[in-house]
C-alpha cells in the first residue's frame, strides 16, 4: 500500500493532537501564571500551596498523572471524558514547569524598578501588573517557546488514555497493515512539522510581547 | 512473573504493603533504565556535539538537523519507530534495550546542546595556547577542552538526569516492566487502580525531590572543590 494512503487518516488524529495541544497550552499558561503569581506575591499559605502545585506536577511523571486522572479518580467518583482528562492533565504538568518560569523571571526585575513604582505610590496591584509582569513577560518568552513545544511532544501520551491523536491513528494504522517504517516515518515528520509551526508561531508571539521594548538583550542584535 | 502472588485489597494500607514488594523490583528497573540510557545520552551527546562543531559544513549541518530532528518529536514516537521499524532491517533488540536507546537518542539532543554551550564557554585563550602548542584538534578537545567543559555542564545534566528518570514509564509500552507498567498490570488484576497508581506517582516525587536535593549539593560543592564555574 502507497504510503500517501495513510494520510487521511493521519491528518484527522494530526488535527486532534493540533487541538489539545492548543487548549493545553492556553490554559496552562492561565496556571502558570496564576500559580507563579502566587509564589512570588502571595503570602505565606498561598505561596505554600503554589509550591505543592509546582513540586506535584514537576516531580511525577506525567505518564503517571495521565493514568492517575484517567483511571484511579473515577474509582472515587470524578471522571472527565478522555479528551478533557487528556487536556486537563496536560495542562497542569507543563503549567507546574511555567510557574517556575514566572516565577523566575517575576523575581529577577531589577529591584530599583519596585523602589520606583513605591516611591510613585503605585499600589500592589499597579506595581504587579504595570511594572513587574510586563518586564517579566519578556524575559518569559524563550522559555515559554521551548514548553510549547515540549507539550507538542507530550501530547503523544494521550494516545494512552484512547483519545485518538496522531500517535493512535500510527498505531491502529500499523496494527492493521504492518507497515511500520513508512508509518512511522510519515508520522515523526508530522510532529517535525507541527513543531516547526509551533516555533514560528512563539516567534510571532514573542516579537509581540517585545513591541516596543527598547532595552538590550543578550541574544538581540 | 506476576503468578503466585496474592493481594490483600481489604484496605489500602494492607493493599499497600502487598504490592510493594513488587513495585519495588519496578524501581530497579526504572533506574536501570534511566542509568542505561543517560549513558547513551552523555557519549552520544558529546558525539553530536563534536561532530556538530565540525569544519566540513555538510557533516555540521547534517547533524544539526539530525539533532533537530530528534528534539521536536515526541519520545513515545521514537519509541515506537524504534522497536517496530529496527526488526524490519534486521536488527532484534530486547525491549529494554529498545526503551534505553530511545530515551538515550532523545536526551542525546538535548545534552548535546549542553556539551556545545560547555565547550563554547571554554576561553578562545586556551584553544590558542594549544595550537601554540602544536596539538592535534583531537589532542586539544580531549587533554585541554572537555576537561575545562565538564565541570560547567555537570548541574544541567544532573537536571536531564531527573528529567529522564520521570520519563521512563514511556518505557512501559513496549512491554518493558518498570514500575508504571506492573502498577498498571496490578490494576488490571485487581480492577483497583488508585492504589498502586498513588504509590508510584509517591516514589517518582521522592525520587526527584532526592536527586533535586542532591543536585543542590553537588551545585555548591563544585566551586569549592577548586573547578572554576565561570
Amino acid at each position: 500500500m502507497d504510503w500517501t494512503a495513510y494520510l487521511p487518516m493521519l491528518w484527522k488524529g494530526a488535527v486532534v493532537t493540533m487541538t489539545i495541544t492548543l487548549a493545553a497550552i492556553a490554559v496552562g499558561a492561565a496556571l502558570a501564571f496564576f500559580f507563579g503569581i502566587l509564589r512570588v506575591e502571595g503570602g505565606a499559605i498561598l505561596s505554600t500551596i503554589a509550591l505543592c502545585y509546582t513540586e506535584v506536577f514537576r516531580g511525577t511523571s506525567l505518564f503517571v498523572q495521565l493514568f492517575w486522572f484517567y483511571y484511579a479518580l473515577p474509582l472515587v467518583g470524578i471522571s472527565f471524558d478522555p479528551i478533557t482528562t487528556g487536556i486537563l492533565v496536560l495542562a497542569a504538568h507543563v503549567g507546574g514547569y511555567g510557574a517556575e518560569i514566572v516565577r523566575g523571571a517575576l523575581s529577577s526585575v531589577s529591584p530599583q524598578q519596585l523602589e520606583a513604582a513605591r516611591a510613585l505610590n503605585f499600589s500592589r496591584y499597579q506595581t504587579l501588573f504595570r511594572i513587574s509582569l510586563p518586564q517579566a513577560v519578556v524575559e518569559m518568552m524563550p522559555a515559554f517557546g521551548n514548553l510549547a513545544i515540549e507539550t507538542l511532544k507530550l501530547s503523544s501520551l494521550v494516545s494512552l488514555i484512547s483519545i485518538a491523536d496522531l500517535t493512535f491513528s500510527a498505531q491502529s494504522i500499523r496494527n492493521l497493515t504492518l507497515d511500520s517504517t513508512s508509518i512511522y516515518s510519515v508520522t515523526l515528520v508530522c510532529y517535525f512539522t507541527m513543531s516547526l509551526v509551533l516555533m514560528m508561531a512563539m516567534k510571532v508571539v514573542e516579537r509581540f510581547v517585545r513591541r516596543g521594548d527598547v532595552m538590550p538583550r543578550p541574544g538581540q542584535s | 512473573m506476576m503468578y503466585g502472588y496474592e493481594w490483600d485489597t481489604t484496605t489500602w494500607l494492607t493493599y499497600t504493603i502487598s504490592i510493594l514488594p513488587i513495585i519495588l523490583i519496578g524501581l530497579t528497573v526504572t533506574l536501570k533504565a534511566a542509568v542505561a540510557g543517560f549513558a547513551i545520552a552523555l557519549s552520544l551527546g558529546l558525539a553530536f556535539a563534536l561532530l556538530r562543531r565540525s569544519r566540513v559544513t555538510a557533516i555540521s549541518w547534517t547533524t544539526a538537523f539530525v539533532v533537530e530532528f530528534l528534539r521536536d518529536t515526541p519520545l513515545l514516537v521514537q519509541l515506537f519507530f524504534l522497536y517496530y521499524v529496527l526488526p524490519e532491517f534486521g536488527i532484534v533488540l530486547p525491549a529494554f534495550l529498545t526503551g534505553a536507546l530511545a530515551l538515550g537518542l532523545q536526551y542525546a539532543a538535548y545534552t548535546s546542546e549542553v556539551y556545545r554551550g560547555g565547550i563554547e564557554a571554554v576561553q578562545r585563550g586556551q584553544w590558542e595556547a594549544a595550537t601554540a602548542l602544536n596539538l592535534t584538534r583531537m589532542q586539544t578537545y580531549r587533554d585541554i577542552i572537555i576537561p575545562q567543559a565538564v565541570p560547567r555542564i555537570v548541574p544541567a545534566m544532573g537536571n536531564y538526569l531527573v528529567a529522564m528518570i520521570k520519563e521512563t514509564p514511556v518505557l512501559s509500552v513496549v512491554t518493558v516492566l518498570e514500575m508504571m507498567g506492573l502498577a498498571t498490570m496490578i490494576g488490571e488484576r485487581t480492577f483497583e487502580y488508585l492504589v498502586p497508581l498513588t504509590l508510584v506517582g509517591l516514589i517518582f516525587l521522592l525520587l526527584t525531590l532526592i536527586c533535586s536535593a542532591g543536585l543542590h549539593r553537588l551545585q555548591k560543592a563544585l566551586p569549592k572543590a577548586g573547578i572554576p564555574m565561570r
